[in-house]
C-alpha cells in the first residue's frame, strides 16, 4: 500500500545524537514521516526541535566527530540512505537530492565569482562537459531565477540577500533534483523579497516536479507553500497531517494550539497573545514522560511518567494522551487544568 | 487618545540624519515629522535598510542628527550636548534587537541590571541599588536563582529580559524598542511581547516600536509609520493602516506577508518586483517609484508631499493626493 503512494523519502523511527565525552544531546527521537513525489512537507519547530539535524542525517551530513544516526532507516526512491556507502552518496547529494541553508551569506564562497560557483556546481554534477556548455548552463539558470546572466562574473558581496539567495537556489536546482531540501530559505531576507523567493521556488518546482522538504518556523510560510506538514518539538513529531488537517481540524495537539496563539493574528484584535509558558527541555535531559508535558496546560499524571502512543484520524496524527480513546473514557489519571 | 492630542511627549520635525560615505551621502533618515502620545505606542515598520534603527537612535541622540528638531516633551533637545543630555538618559531609554550582543558577556545578570543606576547614582547606596534590581528581576520575571548567572548562561528569551530589566531601571518615561523580538523564537516572542504590554499599563511608559514585522507591530501600536529608504511614506492609526493602506508600498508589504490560515493560500504570492534601492544620493521623486506600479512621470520628479489625507492619516504619494 505504502508503494502505491508513489514515495520519494520515507523516514522511519530516525533517532540521532550528538555525543561529546561531557554528555550526549538528543536531538532526533524517532521520528516516521514520508514525502510523495511532487509534493512539499512542512517541517515546523523552534529553535532546537530538530529540524535541521533531520535534514542533514537526510543527506548524511551531521559533523562527523559528533552526530550519530542511533537507529531508523531513511529510503529514498526505495533505496536506502543510512547503509549507502560515501561513493554512493556522492551520486545522490546535489544530483538527486540537494539542500538550500538558511543564510545566503555564508552559503556562497566569498573570493570566487557567482558563475564561478554555479559552474563548479555543474561541473561536479556532469563528468566531460566542456567549458563552453558549463558556461551556457550558468546563464540559463541566472534567467531562470531571475538574475541577469551578465552579473555572473560579480562577487557575492556585490548581490543582494534576495539576489544571493536565488543565487543559492539557483545552485540547488542546477541539476534538477528530485527533492529540494530548504531549510529555512527566507528567514534571513525582508518579507517582499520572501514573497519573491517563495514565488520563484513555487514555480521552479512546478516546472521541475521537484518535491520538497520545507524546514521553517514560520506557519504562514507553511500555510502559503506546503501539502503536508509535520510539527516537531524536542525531536518529536507531535503532530502531523495534510494542511487541512493542521489549520482546519479541530483537534490538535497543545504545542501546536500554543504556536498558534504565540503568533499575532492580522485580523483579531486580541491583546494579549496566550505563549506557551516556560522554554523548551535541556535536550540532554529530557522529561521521562511526554517532552512537551512541562510546559503543557492541559497535562495529566499519566503525562509525566510515560511517552504517549501515536494515534491516527486518518491522515492526522497526534502524540499525546489527551487522545486516547480509554483515557479519554476514565479522564485518565487526570489532576490537571481539565 | 484624543485627550492628549495637544501636548506629544515626543515630536520630531523634518529630522535628518545623513551620512558621508565613500559615494556620497546616505540619507539614512529624511526629513521623518512623528508624534507619540504618552503612555502610546509608535510602531516603524519597514525593511531592512530603510532607516527605521536610524531614526530610533538619532532621537534619542545616541547619533547627531543633520538637521530637523526633536522635541521631549516640549523641550528642544536636539542641540543639548553631553552634559546636558545626561537627566534626559535617565527618562529615554532603548531596547536592542539582539539579546547576544547588547549585553556584557563579563558581568552577572544583576550587574548588568544596576549598572545604569550606578552609573546615575539613583539610589544613595550599592546596597538600594542592588535591592531595586532584585525588583527589577522579579518585574520582568526573571527567577531571582539567575542573578549571579552570567549571559552565556541564559536563553534568548531570559537575555532578552535582562536588556527590559536595565531599559526600566531609570523609570524611564519613553523606550525605543528595536526589534525586541525579532531574535527570539515564536513562543518566546509572545511572552516577551506580552510583558512589554503590561509593563506599559504598569508604567505608564511609550514605546517606539521599531520593526520590521508587522504582525507584532499591529499588535502592540496604537500608531504606525511605515518608512521606506528613510522618508515616511505612511502614518495612521493601526487598524486604520491595515484596513485601508493607501500608499502602494503599505498595501505591497501587507499582501507580502504570509498569514497562517489557508485562505490565503488561493490568492498565491503578490509580488512587488525589484528590490530597496540604494539610500546613497537618492534621485529627486518618490523613493519608492523604481518598484512602483502606479508610477506616473511626476514621480521621478518631484517629492511627493506628506500629507493629511483623512484626520491622523498621512500619505506621501502622488496618486492618493492628487485625487
Amino acid at each position: 500500500m505504502e508503494q502505491e503512494k508513489n514515495l520519494i523519502l520515507e523516514i522511519e523511527n530516525l533517532r540521532v545524537t550528538y555525543e561529546t565525552d561531557l554528555e550526549t544531546v538528543e536531538a532526533v527521537n524517532g521520528i516516521s514521516f514520508q514525502i510523495e513525489k511532487g509534493k512539499t512537507l512542512g517541517l515546523v519547530g523552534e529553535t532546537g526541535a530538530g529540524k535541521t539535524t533531520t535534514a542533514l542525517s537526510i543527506l548524511r551530513l551531521l559533523p562527523e566527530t559528533t552526530g550519530r544516526i542511533k537507529s531508523g532507516v531513511i529510503r529514498f526512491e526505495g533505496k536506502d540512505l543510512l547503509s549507502a556507502s560515501e561513493e554512493q552518496l556522492r551520486g545522490v547529494r546535489g544530483n538527486r537530492i540537494s539542500m538550500v541553508f538558511q543564510d545566503p551569506m555564508s552559503s556562497l564562497n566569498p573570493v570566487y565569482t557567482v558563475g564561478d560557483q554555479i559552474g563548479e556546481a555543474i561541473r561536479l554534477h556532469n563528468a566531460g562537459i566542456s567549458p563552453q556548455e558549463v558556461e551556457r548552463r550558468v546563464d540559463e539558470i541566472l534567467e531562470m531565477v531571475g538574475i541577469m546572466p551578465s552579473r555572473k562574473v560579480e562577487y557575492p558581496h556585490q548581490f543582494s540577500g534576495g539576489m544571493k539567495q536565488r543565487v543559492v537556489i539557483a545552485m540547488a536546482l542546477c541539476c534538477e533534483p528530485e527533492l529540494l531540501i530548504a531549510d529555512e530559505p527566507t528567514t534571513a531576507l525582508d518579507v517582499t523579497i520572501q514573497a519573491q523567493v517563495l514565488a520563484m521556488i513555487a514555480q521552479l518546482r512546478k516546472r521541475l516536479g521537484t518535491s520538497m522538504l520545507m524546514i521553517t518556523h514560520d506557519l504562514g510560510i507553511v500555510a502559503k507553500t506546503c501539502d503536508d506538514v509535520c510539527v516537531m518539538y524536542a525531536g518529536k513529531l507531535v503532530e502531523s497531517g495534510t494542511v487541512e488537517d493542521i489549520f482546519r481540524g479541530e483537534r490538535h495537539h497543545p504545542y501546536t494550539e500554543g504556536l498558534f496563539g504565540s503568533i499575532p493574528n492580522l485580523r483579531t484584535k486580541a491583546r494579549r497573545l496566550k505563549p506557551i509558558l516556560g522554554l523548551m527541555p535541556d535536550p540532554t535531559d529530557l522529561p521521562r514522560g511526554c517532552e512537551f508535558a512541562p510546559r503543557c496546560e492541559k497535562c495529566m499524571e499519566i503525562c509525566q511518567t510515560t511517552k504517549p502512543e501515536i494515534y491516527r484520524e486518518g491522515t492526522h496524527r497526534l502524540y499525546c494522551h489527551l487522545f486516547d480513546p480509554h483515557i479519554l473514557e476514565t479522564g485518565g489519571a487526570a489532576n490537571g487544568h481539565e | 487618545m484624543d485627550m492628549n492630542k495637544n501636548a506629544p511627549l515626543l515630536e520630531t520635525r523634518d529630522l535628518k540624519k545623513y551620512f558621508k560615505v565613500g559615494g556620497g551621502t546616505l540619507h539614512a533618515v529624511d526629513s521623518v515629522n512623528i508624534r507619540l502620545y504618552q503612555g502610546e505606542t509608535l510602531g516603524v515598520v519597514g525593511e531592512s535598510g530603510c532607516g527605521k534603527s536610524t531614526l530610533g537612535r538619532t532621537i534619542l541622540k545616541l547619533i547627531e542628527p543633520t538637521s530637523g528638531q526633536i522635541l521631549y516633551d516640549g523641550r528642544d533637545i536636539t542641540r543639548l550636548g553631553t552634559r546636558a543630555m545626561r537627566p534626559l538618559r535617565r527618562e529615554m531609554q532603548i531596547i536592542f534587537q539582539d539579546p547576544y550582543s547588547s549585553i556584557d558577556p563579563r558581568k552577572s545578570v544583576i550587574e548588568t541590571i544596576a549598572e545604569y543606576m550606578l552609573i546615575h547614582k539613583a539610589y544613595p547606596s550599592r546596597r538600594e541599588i542592588m535591592d531595586r534590581a532584585v525588583e527589577l528581576m522579579d518585574l520582568v520575571g526573571l527567577a531571582r536563582r539567575y542573578a549571579d548567572s552570567y549571559p552565556h548562561e541564559l536563553d534568548g528569551g531570559r537575555r532578552q529580559r535582562i536588556g527590559i530589566a536595565r531599559a526600566l531601571s531609570l523609570q524611564p518615561r519613553f523606550v525605543v524598542c528595536d526589534e525586541p523580538v525579532s531574535a527570539l523564537d515564536m513562543s518566546i516572542q509572545a511572552q516577551i511581547l506580552n510583558l512589554l504590554m503590561d509593563l506599559q499599563d504598569e508604567l505608564e511608559l511609550s514605546y517606539m516600536f521599531v520593526t520590521h514585522d508587522l504582525s507584532v507591530v499591529k499588535h502592540i501600536s496604537n500608531n504606525i509609520m511605515v518608512m521606506y529608504l528613510g522618508t515616511c511614506v505612511e502614518f495612521a492609526s493601526s487598524e486604520e493602516l491595515f484596513a485601508s493602506p493607501l500608499h502602494p508600498y503599505t498595501k505591497a508589504l501587507l499582501a507580502a506577508i504570509p498569514e497562517p490560515d489557508l485562505d490565503s493560500r488561493e490568492k498565491g504570492f503578490q509580488l512587488i518586483r525589484g528590490e530597496v534601492s540604494s539610500p546613497i544620493n537618492p534621485k529627486p521623486g518618490c523613493r519608492f517609484a523604481g518598484r512602483c506600479e502606479q508610477c506616473v512621470s511626476q514621480c521621478h520628479e518631484r517629492t511627493p508631499d506628506y500629507v493629511e489625507t483623512a484626520p491622523g492619516h498621512f500619505v506621501a504619494c502622488h496618486q492618493v493626493n492628487g485625487r
